[in-house]
């Protein structure tokens, strides 16, 4: 009888600690991939030097500093190396995928923000729906 | 006068107007040749610019809308830099 419980203890135990480690695991996995906007980018968006381009990559909206410069560039390779991947995978040309994401990355933009129109012209977003392409999503 | 002298003189005014006949064709015809080849350069020249706006439009909506959901996840999974 004695013999049976313990052996009912270790294995819920053994469950437990299972069950721990894959929390922790998915944890870690889902860590990088909600990371937040470096506070420099998260300024230069919030501020209005930046916003987002119809094909899918950063802008700077008013005059160019070498620093503002250093940050969209960094940004944009590493949107296009997203790109590259994603577009491969789905059969799509980079240019494709880049503006299916500008298309969305415009939609998400919050009031303030600002973004390019159709025609190339900055955009502040309000809370209306912003100025997008026809095919558009 | 000689009958060489009459021979001769004879074929010179035969010949002198026959050449000259042939030179006024030939230059019509090379100035005839070459006004078609110089109307086609000029066209040749027209499109520049307006190709690159075409390769954007080229785009279209249904392949947008097949990439949405992707592209949608794809900016979820990589929000620090979008």
């Amino acid at each position: 009888m004695h013999g049976v419980r313990m052996e009912q203890t270790m294995k819920s135990k053994t469950l437990t600690l299972l069950a721990l480690g894959a929390a922790l695991i998915a944890g870690s996995i889902a860590a990088p991939a909600m990371a937040q906007r470096d506070p420099a980018y998260a300024a230069a968006r919030a501020n209005g030097s930046v916003g987002e381009r119809t094909n899918g990559y950063l802008g700077i909206v008013g005059p160019a500093t070498p620093e503002l410069q250093r940050l969209v560039d960094d940004i944009n390779n590493q949107r296009r190396e997203v790109y590259a991947q994603r577009a491969q995978a789905e059969g799509a040309t980079l240019e494709q995928y880049a503006l299916t994401a500008g298309c969305l990355a415009i939609a998400r933009t919050t009031p303030g923000e600002k973004y390019q129109a159709p025609d190339g012209s900055w955009q502040t977003r309000t809370a209306a729906a912003p100025l997008r392409d026809p095919r558009c999503p | 006068m000689t009958t060489a002298d009459l021979t001769c003189g004879a074929r010179q005014a035969h010949k002198v107007p026959m050449q000259g006949h042939w030179m006024k064709r030939m230059r019509v015809l090379v100035l005839m040749a070459g006004l078609p080849m110089l109307a086609g350069c000029v066209t040749v020249n027209a499109p520049s610019e307006p190709i690159v706006i075409e390769l954007n439009v080229n785009i279209t909506q249904e392949v947008i809308y097949r990439l949405a959901e992707d592209a949608g996840n794809t900016i979820d999974e990589n929000a620090s830099i979008f």
